[in-house]
C-alpha cells in the first residue's frame, strides 16, 4: 500500500455489523463500555481521529433493519426509526407537509419545525449520513433535531438484552455528550404524540455559515384556541449543558391571548433560563440576545401557521 | 483486528476488497484502486473533497469505513463519463473553466450530478444550497454556479429531444 495522508484512522477495532436488535444487545451486553454504536458515524470517526475516543470494538447499526422507517400509528403519532437519515426524515416531512389543505389535521402537518431543523443539518452528504437516533444519542447541546423533538414531547425507548424503557426525551439528556443511555442500552424507537389540531411550529437556527451548528437555535409549537394560546413548548439549544425546554416561558405563554408584544416577552422570558458560555462560535452574552429574538421571532411564525 | 473479505460494485465492476476495519472508503479507493479524483480535504466532514455516490447518494468517502461498504454500489469521478464521453455535468464544468486549480472538481461535478439526479430543474438557489457543504478555495463558485445550472438545462433539452424522438418512432 502506498503510503499517503489519506489514512488518519489509527485506532484498532473490531468491527460488528448484527442484523438484529437482540443481536447488537448481545454484543452491547457482553463488550459494553468497550464498544461504540455507529448508526451514520459522522460523529463517532470524526471524534475517533481527533482521538476522543478509542472504542475497541464498533457495533454498526447499519444492517438492522427494524431500527429504520417511519410509522404512522393508529392514534396519529409517528414512529420514527433511529436509524432514519436525516435527509429521509427531510423527505418524508416535505411530502407530507405538501398535502392538500384538507389533510391539515393529518399527523405530520404540523411537524414543520423538524423539517426546518433537517434542512438546515449541516450539509447534504452528512444528512444523507447522519441519523436522527445518533444525533439524539450524542447528547450535543447543539443537536439540531432535538429542540423540535422536545417540543413535540417526544419519547424514546431503549433496550438493552435484557430490559426495556420508555421515557420522555426531557429525562434524556444529562451533560453535553452524555445521555441516560447505559452502555448496554441501545435507542430503538423515538415516538412522536398525535398533534393536536390548531397547532403550528417553528425552528430558527442562527449560525456562522449554514453548514456549521448552530450558535443559538430555538424550536417552538403553539396549539390555538381562538385567539389563546391554548398549549404551547419552547426549546432551545447550544445555549446550556444539554437541549433545554424553557418551562417558566411555556407558563407565561399558556391560555394568554396571543399577541406581538406577548411574543416579546416570552421571548425575553426564555432568554432569561437559559445558560450559555461564551466558545469560539459566540459569547454568552451574543446567545442572551439572540435566543430572545429567536424564540420570539419562531412563536410569531408558529402561530401563523396555525391558521 | 482482523481483515474481512466483501463485495461491492465500483464504477459498475464487480470488486472484491479484503480490509481492515479502521480503513477508510476513502483509503482503499486512493491507494488499492489508485482512483485519486476523491480527495482528503479536512477528514472531519467540513470541505466535501472526498464526496462519491454511495447507493446513489453523496455520501464522504473520508468518513465511511470500508468495512461497512459490503455489497455497496459505489461511483467515483472515475466512472462517470460512459463509452469515452463525458457526463454533461463533466462538459459543462469544461465549458465554463468552472476550476482553478481543480481539487474541488470532482466533488463538486459529484455533488452536482447527484442534484440533477434528484431534481433536473434546480433553481439557482436550490444549487447553492446543495452544494454548501463542498468548499472551493480558488472559483469564488460563480462559475461552478453557472456550470451547474447550464448542465441542467442541456440534460433538460436532450431529454425533450430524446422524448420527441420517441413519440415520432412510437
Amino acid at each position: 500500500m502506498l503510503p499517503t495522508n489519506t489514512h488518519l484512522l489509527y485506532p484498532e477495532f473490531d468491527y460488528f455489523a448484527p442484523l438484529t436488535i437482540y443481536e447488537a444487545t448481545e454484543l452491547l451486553a457482553q463488550y459494553g463500555e468497550d464498544a461504540r454504536i455507529m448508526a451514520g458515524g459522522t460523529d463517532l470517526l470524526v471524534q475517533m481521529k481527533m482521538e476522543r475516543q478509542q472504542p475497541s470494538y464498533i457495533i454498526s447499526l447499519a444492517r438492522i433493519s427494524a431500527l429504520g422507517g417511519i410509522k404512522r400509528l393508529e392514534h396519529g403519532g409517528l414512529e420514527i426509526g433511529p436509524t432514519t437519515t436525516i435527509r429521509a426524515l427531510y423527505q418524508y416531512l416535505t411530502s407530507s407537509l405538501q398535502l392538500p389543505i384538507s389533510n391539515f389535521q393529518s399527523p405530520t402537518s404540523n411537524l414543520q419545525s423538524l423539517q426546518e431543523a433537517c434542512n438546515w443539518f449541516s450539509t447534504i452528504q452528512i444528512m444523507h449520513m447522519a441519523t436522527i437516533g445518533g444525533n439524539l444519542c450524542n447528547a450535543s447541546p447543539a443537536a439540531d433535531s432535538a429542540p423540535p423533538l422536545l417540543a413535540f414531547d417526544a419519547q424514546v425507548t431503549l433496550k438493552s438484552k435484557t430490559s426495556e424503557r420508555t421515557l420522555p426525551l426531557t429525562e434524556f439528556f444529562i451533560a453535553p455528550g452524555k445521555s441516560i443511555a447505559r452502555p448496554d442500552e441501545l435507542l430503538t424507537h423515538i415516538y412522536l404524540p398525535a398533534s393536536l389540531p390548531d397547532t403550528g411550529s417553528a425552528f430558527i437556527k442562527i449560525a456562522r455559515v449554514t453548514a456549521d451548528i448552530s450558535q443559538v437555535c430555538a424550536a417552538v409549537r403553539i396549539t390555538r384556541e381562538g385567539n389563546c394560546a391554548q398549549d404551547a413548548r419552547i426549546a432551545l439549544g447550544s445555549v446550556a449543558p444539554t437541549p433545554m425546554r424553557a418551562t417558566v416561558a411555556e407558563r407565561d405563554l399558556i391560555g394568554q391571548t396571543f399577541s406581538l408584544e406577548l411574543a416579546e416577552h416570552i421571548g425575553k422570558q426564555a432568554a432569561q433560563e437559559i445558560k450559555p458560555i461564551s466558545d469560539v462560535r459566540a459569547t454568552r452574552e451574543y446567545r442572551q440576545h439572540i435566543a430572545a429574538v429567536i424564540v420570539r421571532d419562531a412563536l410569531l411564525r408558529a402561530w401563523e401557521r396555525t391558521q | 483486528m482482523q481483515r474481512k473479505t466483501i463485495h461491492l460494485t465500483l464504477n459498475g465492476e464487480p470488486r472484491e476488497w479484503s480490509v481492515y476495519p479502521n480503513e477508510l472508503l476513502l483509503n482503499v479507493l486512493r491507494e488499492q484502486e489508485f482512483l485519486t479524483g476523491a480527495k482528503y480535504g479536512c477528514g472531519i466532514g467540513e470541505c466535501g473533497a472526498c464526496t462519491v455516490h454511495l447507493n446513489g447518494a453523496p455520501m464522504l468517502s473520508c468518513l465511511t469505513l470500508a468495512i461497512a461498504c459490503d455489497g455497496a454500489d459505489i461511483l467515483t469521478i472515475e466512472g462517470l463519463a460512459r463509452d469515452g464521453k463525458l457526463d454533461a455535468v463533466q462538459e459543462a464544468f469544461l465549458e465554463h473553466s468552472a476550476f482553478q486549480c481543480g481539487f474541488c472538481t470532482p466533488d463538486m461535478i459529484m455533488m452536482t450530478r447527484a442534484l440533477l439526479n434528484e431534481n433536473p430543474q434546480p433553481s439557482e438557489a436550490q444549487v447553492r444550497d446543495y452544494l454548501r457543504g463542498n468548499l472551493c478555495r480558488c472559483t469564488g463558485y460563480a462559475s461552478i454556479l453557472r456550470a451547474a445550472l447550464d448542465a441542467a438545462a442541456v440534460l433538460n433539452v436532450r431529454r425533450n429531444i430524446h422524448a420527441a424522438e420517441e413519440r415520432a418512432d412510437a
